[in-house]
């Protein structure tokens, strides 16, 4: 008995209105984590425990009658031994497990996006509107040659694979598995739609997404999940994934209960079996085994397809992405420590990886630094919150971003930060049918699709405003950046001058 | 059609090679120098013949085509490999089949590390690897799906054809090992079983096979016993987690 006391209270209360609550059901047939409950006499009441803030019900309730609030429990906490703190240690001591948790890092680690301000222009080199004049967003990605040979006005030498985006925004690696096939099927049509891309994770391409193929990134990582020459050749690009900003080290593990029939069929798996990505490639040991890969992919797909190389920021980030450029590949991905997730451990997401601003400015500089810069693209990722996160990424000197966590919430994400539990009543994180066909595709893209179009939009507003109108003209141009209560050290590593400077 | 390899660097080769394949079905790669990626990709209907020693991730992506080596083989053959056939009149070198997904691999003498790692199956997609000799440690690693078939000609297979932590992490598939598989040599997510009159068909199919290939005598290989490895269980992590609340 004592053995099974919980000790863990629940995180949030359900408040109900029991003056508007009509005892419709409506919450207890929308929560998948059953804290609504209809009794037999025909009311309906709720269970704290179970409620993950997840706002379902509260968006949902006809009657208005729900409100969320955070559990009103007081633990005897300090300043080092805070809430979150006991309860993990009663939540380990009761199960003896490694804690899992859902999204990115949410520690109040410094956000250096909101530490740097933008320039706008005044009196010289005035601004420009962009609803009135033309102004460019549009963003290639892929190797440039070292010199360039025209004729009568046309490219006569031979170029790498390049890829033409709309915009500096891309959505980042979400696998069917993790994701459900209608949150990714949004993605796709919105990617198509607005002429970016989306990005098929590790878990293999739908049959029935290969229309998008030419807007999809393939991934291939340790566990090569749904990896063949078709998928291959199909996409616009492939992405080998080395790590996550998540979850540097670490590798992939798709629980067995969420392999069923539709995924199983996608990553060429036993449905029921678990989907395991070890934290290394087995082929890769070194940069020039990681080029071994890269030309395999070239290879088979004869060099028609630039091959990106994604890994996580780390503290050796600029000398690893300084051999990823010279190891071949055509495209540097790198993810910060916010990046989101759909299942990490605790301990690995909070503490592990480095902020993708520094990592960006230090890669930049290196690879500018040692004159191969040009070789490769560089797109960052791992908690782009807005546009203008978006323009100070481009000034530090990535070529484009991936989004993920935004693009999931513009398909009705709400944080609740409980993925891994496969119970997503928003039909994102969830391969549960009933729950899956609550995200109808045909309606939803139109919202990622919107927020696209915004930030884009945005961009350009920022841009005009600096006396830019072309995104390449902001690419690296770290004076348009000045610092904001920060450090000479970070000021350094940044490469920016501080506010009034 | 004949392709000299000789000192040409791989993607001149390949480049000749996927030239070759549009118009002819046999293609012979001749004095081949340790290029990479040799016959990548290859499609059903090419047989690809390679003399000399073809560098690494030989075959790999292949998707039906036959590729038969008159030599040893370097890391990665069939890598990532979705259907064919691959034979090596010799050894192959580390991870041999890395996640094979169909196809068959024989190599008529010993394999190096990893040897069918991360090899799976998926409905008619089962990847079979015969090795005639022994093989490296890290044996079917991984393993989520397939067939390995060890036969450790040559070796002291009393003690196991296999080397150390064999079958690591290994959560589907299974492997045949003629000769003993000592508990020392296993990974604890191993299961080691008697061999049924199923099992002992395939065996035999296989060997058979290997036999017409390599020119070894049928009886004297099916004469030592052999044992059957699976996996403990399909979910082997399963118990690790706890969803964090807090």
């Amino acid at each position: 008995m004592e053995y099974n006391l919980e000790l863990v209270m629940p995180r949030y209360k359900i408040v109900r209105d029991k003056e508007r609550c009509i005892n419709c059901g409506a919450c207890a047939r929308q929560c998948a984590n059953e804290a609504h409950v209809i009794y037999d006499d025909g009311t309906v009441h709720s269970i704290d425990e179970n409620c993950v803030n997840c706002q379902r019900c509260v968006c949902l309730c006809p009657a208005h009658a729900l409100h969320i609030t955070k559990y009103p429990l007081e633990f005897c906490e300090n300043a080092n031994w805070t809430s979150e703190a006991i309860q993990e240690v009663y939540t380990q001591a009761k199960t003896g497990g490694v804690l899992l948790s859902g999204m990115g890092n949410p520690k109040p680690y410094p956000i250096y996006w909101d530490k740097m301000l933008l320039n706008a222009s005044q009196v010289t080199n005035p601004s420009i509107d962009p609803l009135r004049e033309p102004m460019e967003t549009v963003t290639i990605l892929g190797r440039k040659p070292d010199c360039v040979k025209m004729k009568n006005g046309a490219i006569t030498s031979k170029l790498p694979p390049q890829i033409k985006l709309s915009m500096p925004i891309m959505f980042s690696a979400m696998s069917f598995g993790s994701i459900s096939l209608n949150a990714q099927k949004s993605l796709a049509m919105a990617a198509k739609k607005m002429g970016t891309l989306f990005n098929t994770g590790e878990g293999g391409l739908h049959r029935d997404f290969y229309p998008y193929a030419d807007c999809a990134v393939v991934q291939v990582a340790s566990g090569r999940f749904g990896v063949h020459k078709q998928y291959l050749e199909a996409a616009r690009m492939i992405e080998i994934k080395i790590g996550q900003g998540a979850k540097p080290g670490i590798g992939g593990h798709l629980p067995g209960g969420k392999v069923n029939e539709e995924v199983s069929a996608t990553r060429m798996i036993p449905a029921g079996a678990d989907a395991i990505s070890p934290a290394p490639h087995h082929d890769i040991y070194s940069i020039e085994d990681l080029r071994q890969l890269i030309y395999s992919l070239k290879e088979v797909t004869e060099y028609k397809k630039p091959v990106a190389v994604k890994i996580a920021a780390v503290h050796n980030s600029a000398a690893i992405a300084s051999g990823i450029a010279r190891a071949g590949a055509d495209v540097i991905v790198m993810d910060g420590y916010r990046g989101g997730t759909g299942a990490a451990p605790t301990r690995i997401r909070d503490n592990v990886g480095i902020p993708i601003e520094l990592a960006l400015a230090a890669v930049d500089s290196r690879l500018r630094e040692e004159g191969i810069r040009h070789n490769v693209s560089l797109v960052v990722a791992g908690s782009i919150r807005n546009s203008a996160d978006i323009v100070k990424a481009i000034a530090l000197g990535a070529d484009a971003v991936y989004i993920a966590s935004s693009a999931l919430m513009a398909l009705g994400c709400h944080m609740c930060r409980t993925c891994n539990t496969g119970k997503c009543n928003w039909g994102i994180a969830t391969q549960r049918p009933d729950l899956v066909k609550r995200l109808n595709p045909e309606v939803m893209h139109l919202r990622a699709a919107n927020l696209l179009n915004a930030w884009n939009h945005e961009i350009k507003e920022i841009l005009g405003g600096m006396g830019i109108n072309a995104i390449e003209s902001l690419r690296g141009n770290r004076l348009m950046l000045r610092g904001i209560g920060l450090t000479q050290k970070e000021l350094d590593i940044l490469g920016i001058k501080h506010a009034g400077e | 059609m004949k392709i000299a390899a000789e000192h040409k660097p791989f993607a001149q080769v390949n480049e000749e090679f996927r030239e070759a394949i549009k118009h002819h079905k046999v293609i012979d790669i001749e004095d081949a120098r340790g290029q990479k990626y040799l016959a990548i990709g290859a499609k059903h209907g090419v047989t690809v013949n390679i003399y000399g020693t073809p560098g690494n991730d030989m075959a790999a992506f292949l998707s039906g085509a036959k590729v038969e080596v008159f030599g040893n083989a370097q890391d990665q053959v069939g890598n990532t490999m979705d259907g064919g056939e691959i034979i090596i009149h010799g050894r192959v070198g580390d991870a041999a089949g890395y996640a094979m997904r169909d196809g068959v691999i024989f190599a008529k003498n010993e394999c190096g590390y990893r040897c069918g790692i991360h090899m799976k199956e998926y409905r008619a997609k089962k990847p079979v690897i015969v090795i005639g000799g022994g093989a490296g440690s890290f044996l079917g690693e991984y393993m989520a799906g397939g067939t390995i078939v060890l036969l450790g000609i040559g070796c002291d297979i009393e003690n196991g054809a296999m080397g150390y932590c064999c079958g690591t992490g290994i959560h589907g598939g299974r492997m045949y090992i003629r000769g003993a598989a000592p508990p020392h040599k296993l990974s604890r997510e191993c299961c080691v079983c008697e061999c049924d009159a199923d099992d002992m068909q395939a065996i035999a199919k296989y060997v058979k096979r290997y036999c017409e290939y390599f020119g070894a005598d049928f009886d004297e290989i099916m004469k030592a016993p052999f044992k059957k490895i699976v996996a403990a269980s399909s979910r082997p992590y399963n118990n690790i987690y706890c969803s964090n609340k807090a």
